[in-house]
């Protein structure tokens, strides 16, 4: 059934990391990102990974889910890690024809691997403890300065909020629309690609007009409630920096202070 | 003959995750052919789980359901002809509508039953004249219709197949008195015309008494009452307590019975309302 299938990742759940304010969120991610790349030593990393076990610990995302969010990205570590083995000049530790794996490569490969590997996991986390509408919010909240510009900033995240909002609504619609062809007996398993296209039109001309009529809708109800863009709009659901946003912005600071100190005083250089 | 019959039908939504749902459990039912069943059940009691059982929508997790004796998840069954035997007209039907005439998708159930062009013809003729649509509607795209012929359109489509059993998800939500009784008077034609076993989804206790002989109740994803009207109505007291109602006539003589008058428990329909209480009013004269 198609309503098996969930949109979005969040993972509800009460721990710190979901209360944190979603802007304080984004930001940490980033520096955790940040933090990731310039750490040029194995120890480094090592604090990347801790401070990873860490935070997937407080949040209570049961470990499986690591795992679902790295399948898609296993093809390109692999990919990096062998142009990386190859490629790389330096001491070889194995030489046949004219390819050649070097020390230096190996290292590299690893530590690549485990960076990207750590960089998903952790932007993953984000996702899972935000829910997409409070993602949006942060990032309309965080981008606002570019109004200046006159980018429309919040026609954009409303825009995202609507269009994440209706995802489940317009899954139930055409799960609905199916059933209700399938039971006039068309056959949307067989036949060839023409015919399996032809056979969705009885689908999506329904849904189209569905979701036209529900923006339709959904225009006139938010009209009705006098909405008229972001200009002078305030919040129901005030975002506001709370203790443990500082303590956890602190907490990432010092991470990377111990990445920069790591860095400078073990300095087991690696090759980038 | 039994049309529909039911062995312990279960069916579980979303199982083995956090948010498994039992929605029918262990229903036992058996519907004879050319009956006019009325169906009600408060929301979420499993009233469109289970008809989405009967022509084989979804497969149930435990349980057999057999149509005119047919397993219709045995391995030698096509499931597609039973969907074609069992008619199932969803609630809104007119969010279906796509063709671009009326008449091509009248014609859409029919032509995928692979007939002949003369009999797809045929058979979207008739099934347009039943629910009252004129051949000036036949090739006007179906969005330019009002929302009671949309409905109509829909209904047609799914008539055009001939089904052998006609299954009907609250044909009548949304419309107004007139379009209601408008579809439901067709229905009851269609149901004496051809003899076709039908399933009426309804809220309206009112319309499952004018038209229906036996009444389905379903509460907490089971079965429970199945038998004629007057036998349903008359426990008004169990109905009502399952958040369901019973047609306002019937109450009124529950409660002209609660203080003592002498009439029948199972005045369902106006008639019989009128003539218990003029037989009622001449033996107090008398």
């Amino acid at each position: 059934m198609l309503r098996d299938i969930t949109i979005g990742q969040y993972f509800p759940g009460k721990s710190v990391l979901h209360r944190l304010d979603p802007r304080v969120k984004i930001v940490l991610t980033l520096a955790f990102i940040v933090m990731l790349f310039i750490a040029s030593n194995p120890i480094g990393l090592l604090v990347g990974i801790l401070f990873l076990v860490l935070t997937y610990g407080i949040s209570r995302i049961p470990p499986i889910m690591i795992l679902k969010s790295l399948k898609p990205v296993l093809p390109i570590i692999l990919f990096t890690s062998i142009l990386n083995m190859f490629f790389i000049e330096g001491t070889p530790l194995f030489q046949w024809w004219i390819l050649k794996i070097t020390l230096e490569g190996v290292t590299t490969a690893i530590v690549m691997s485990i960076r990207i590997l750590c960089l998903i996991a952790g932007t993953s986390l984000l996702t899972y403890t935000t829910s997409p509408i409070a993602l949006t919010d942060g990032i309309e909240r965080l981008c606002s300065p570019l109004n200046r510009l006159k980018l429309p900033v919040h026609e954009l995240a409303m825009m995202m909020t609507i269009a994440l909002r209706f995802i489940p609504t317009l899954i139930e619609e055409t799960d609905k629309i199916m059933s209700a062809q399938k039971a006039r007996g068309a056959d949307l398993e067989t036949g060839g690609l023409m015919q399996r296209a032809k056979a969705l039109i009885p689908i999506l001309i329904p849904l189209f007009v569905s979701a036209f009529r529900r923006a339709d809708e959904l225009a006139v109800a938010m009209e009705c409630r006098c909405y008229r863009g972001g200009e002078g709009r305030t919040r129901m659901k005030q975002l506001k920096i709370q203790m443990y946003d500082i303590w956890c912005s602190v907490f990432v600071g010092l991470c990377i202070a111990a990445v920069i100190f790591i860095n400078l005083f073990a300095p087991v250089v690696l090759h980038m | 003959m039994i049309a529909i019959k039911t062995e312990d039908l279960t069916y579980v939504y979303s199982a083995g995750t956090p948010f498994e749902k039992t929605a029918i459990d262990h229903i036992n039912l058996e519907i004879e052919q050319g009956e006019f069943v009325g169906v009600i059940g408060h929301t979420g009691s499993g009233k469109s789980t289970l008809i989405q059982h009967f022509n084989g929508l979804l497969k149930p997790t435990s349980g057999r359901i057999l149509i005119n004796g047919v397993d219709l998840w045995a391995k030698e069954t096509k499931i597609r002809d039973y969907r074609f035997k069992v008619g199932l007209v969803f609630q809104y039907p007119e969010y279906q509508l796509f063709e671009e005439t009326v008449y091509k998708d009248i014609a859409f159930g029919p032509a995928n039953m692979g007939l002949s062009p003369a009999e797809i013809d045929e058979r979207v003729r008739e099934a347009a004249e039943f629910v009252g649509l004129k051949p000036h509607h036949m090739q006007k795209s179906p969005f330019e219709l009002s929302g009671g012929q949309k409905r109509r359109v829909a209904i047609a489509g799914v008539l055009a197949m001939n089904p052998e059993i006609l299954v009907l998800d609250e044909p009548t939500a949304g419309l107004d008195p007139k379009g209601r009784d408008r579809i439901l008077g067709q229905i009851k034609q269609y149901h004496k015309a051809r003899g076709t076993t039908i399933l009426l989804v309804s809220h309206s206790m009112e319309d499952i008494a004018r038209y229906a002989h036996k009444v389905l109740v379903l509460n907490h994803s089971g079965v429970a009452m199945y038998d004629d009207v007057a036998a349903v109505f008359s426990r008004d007291k169990e109905i009502i307590q399952m958040g369901l109602s019973v047609p306002q006539i019937t109450r009124i003589f529950s409660r002209l019975r609660d203080r003592g008058y002498p009439v029948s428990e199972s005045v369902y329909t106006m008639d019989y309302a009128k003539q218990e209480l003029l037989s009622l009013l001449s033996g107090k004269e008398g």
